[in-house]
């Protein structure tokens, strides 16, 4: 190999290259993201957004401070859809997925399948929504965001299932039965501790997913006192457009003042973004994990 | 078992029972899963019998009054199905190839850097995309967008003296534009499924063919690409099981809604989101939604029968 490596070098320099420019190109637009929302307004309604403003100023995160109450409201009701949605997901799919990795298990076969369907066939957004809303009145409640669609899937069943039949020995479950151990001991006091890596990697990929969720709010919530910190973003988009089509007939002088200005709609998805991007360099392992296990069959 | 002895039957049936225990304690533990699956999955499955209805809200899915193929016909006489049916399709076909192309170049330049360091940093940086939701990734388009405010109208078009673009309003950029957010948010994903791959090929190919004397284009081509063969199938062909879906935040929030742009942005799903809260056309919108459903079965089961083909692991069932 040694030989190979004077021929190379030009070849581990562009490849190199190509990939810092990569780089560059996956940051770059968050770097613009910042550096508006702290560019002062003048300076914004002046030249527009840009990587190096002229004139840097706090004030859109000084008015967010000032708004400290939706912004609150939104990140708790964030974190705790999250934390909710997340905890009770790997719970469902666990307690779902351990006995379908047991091959003593009756009905193994059909009970697959009824996991399989649900990933080729649905019935789509219409009957979804109509049965949450006109059944189980999940319209303006905190259960719209955590209930429909995210809870389960077939896929994260699968995934466990085969994590369980290929890493939990046979013997095993079998020795804890002889010592009399029920079977609800065994999945939480003997099969989850052996499958913490697993289970930290599901977390993390349902967790993101009930972070960064915005469609059930649009689809199941009118009332803003549920809305999560994406749905409080997805909903200036809406303002901003209506003030726009409607802006000739409406006195929007008025109506424009309230709404969050240009360099403040940067700053509120800087909030937005955030803390995934902060907390994602200690989990990335995790998570390449999960990308690598999932990949194939996602 | 005729000749088994009394004493034996005793620990049998002990034993039977004590089977009946566990395996009620395996289903008690499967009940909240299977009801989720059957209230979030299978009802709604039967509620799409909603598309051959006259829909009224007091009624409901299941008693509002039967109308036939009406609101198909009242959908396929508009020019809406074909635009959304191109759209969907297209886009897909655009972002399989492209995608694919790129995330198998980058997997193949990961495994030829020497550097760990650099790889892993880069495996890092790429992946950055992927974890921020659309209503983000719609504020960072606008930042470049914006017809007032936006950095590509006002750092660099006018840089060069052009004049400003009003980008929201015309479809000819867009087919472009929501590519490049597609691939820019999942290349770092797709590449590293690849990598992955590609890192799982026996080390022992690559040493023979050293020793053979064979460049890094020859070991690329002979045994990297070979090596990917059946993943970039199976991948390719579960996404063609998918492309009748898509992704509803890139079409709809990334675009921003703008009427002026549908020709170019109307998929499938945002079709049926607007039909239904917007225009509030349940009919139209819920035919709509039926034939994504059933084209997307028929289309899954058909790209899974094939992968079965290729490669029986990777096929679903």
């Amino acid at each position: 190999m040694e030989s190979m490596v004077n021929n190379n070098k030009l070849g581990q320099f562009i490849m190199n290259l190509l990939c810092v420019l990569l780089c560059i190109c996956c940051l770059a637009p968050f770097i613009l993201l910042l550096s508006s929302s702290l560019t002062e307004e003048a300076t914004l309604m002046r030249n527009g957004y840009s990587f190096l403003p002229a004139k840097w100023s706090l004030e859109s995160y000084l008015y967010l401070i000032r708004k400290i109450s939706t912004i609150a409201r939104a990140y708790g009701i964030t974190i705790l859809v999250t934390v909710a949605g997340t905890v009770t997901s790997l719970l469902i799919t666990t307690m779902f997925a351990y006995p379908l990795s047991r091959k003593e298990l009756p009905f193994r076969f059909p009970i697959s399948f009824f996991v399989f369907f649900t990933m080729l066939f649905n019935g789509g957004l219409i009957p979804t929504y109509m049965m949450y809303t006109n059944t189980f009145h999940i319209k303006n409640t905190i259960w719209a965001l955590i209930i429909p669609a995210l809870l389960m899937n077939g896929f994260y069943i699968i995934m466990m299932r085969s994590f369980f039949s290929s890493n939990i020995p046979d013997a095993l479950v079998e020795a804890a039965r002889i010592d009399g151990a029920g079977e609800y001991q065994i999945l939480f006091k003997v099969v989850m501790p052996l499958s913490v890596p697993m289970i930290a990697t599901l977390a993390l990929m349902v967790g993101l997913t009930y972070w960064n969720d915005w469609t059930n709010g649009l689809y199941y919530l009118t009332d803003s006192r549920y809305y999560s910190i994406q749905n409080v973003l997805n909903k200036m988009i809406t303002d901003i457009q209506f003030l726009q089509t409607n802006a000739s007939s409406v006195v929007s002088a008025v109506d424009a003042s309230k709404l969050p200005s240009v360099g403040i709609r940067m700053a509120i998805a800087v909030v937005g973004a955030l803390p995934v991007l902060a907390v994602y360099p200690f989990f990335q392992k995790y998570f390449v994990k999960g990308i690598v296990v999932g990949g194939v069959k996602g | 078992m005729k000749e088994t002895s009394n004493t034996q039957m005793v620990p049998k049936k002990r034993k039977r029972h004590r089977n009946l225990k566990m395996n009620l304690a395996l289903f008690s533990m499967m009940l909240p899963g299977a009801i989720y699956l059957i209230i979030n999955n299978y009802v709604p499955m039967f509620g799409l019998q909603i598309a051959f209805k006259k829909y009224n809200y007091a009624d409901g899915i299941w008693k509002s009054p039967w109308t036939g193929l009406s609101n198909f016909t009242y959908l396929f006489k508009t020019k809406d199905a074909l635009i959304m049916t191109r759209n969907t399709i297209l886009y897909n076909v655009v972002f399989i190839i492209l995608g694919t192309v790129m995330a198998v170049v980058i997997a193949i330049i990961l495994n030829e850097l020497r550097s760990r360091r650099a790889k892993k940093i880069y495996q890092v940086l790429f992946l950055i995309p992927y974890l921020i939701s659309m209503v983000v990734v719609s504020y960072i388009v606008f930042a470049f967008l914006s017809y007032d405010n936006g950095f590509l109208n006002n750092g660099i078009i006018a840089a060069f003296g052009g004049s400003k673009i009003n980008w929201y309003t015309q479809p000819k950029y867009w087919p472009f534009i929501l590519v490049i957010v597609q691939l820019w948010k999942n290349f770092g994903y797709q590449s590293i499924i690849y990598y992955a791959t590609v890192i799982g090929i026996d080390s022992s190919l690559y040493e023979a063919a050293v020793v053979d004397g064979a460049g890094s284009w020859k070991r690329i081509w002979h045994i990297t690409l070979p090596g990917l063969k059946t993943t970039i199938v199976t991948l390719t062909l579960l996404a063609v099981g998918r492309i009748f879906y898509s992704d509803f935040g890139l079409f709809y929030q990334v675009p921003q809604d703008s009427g002026m742009l549908s020709n170019v942005t109307q998929t499938i799903d945002v079709y049926v989101y607007k039909g239904l809260t917007q225009l509030n056309d349940v009919g139209r919108s819920s035919a709509a939604g039926f034939y994504q459903s059933i084209v997307g079965f028929i289309l899954v089961l058909t790209a899974n029968f094939v992968v079965r083909k290729v490669d029986k692991d990777s096929a679903l069932f």
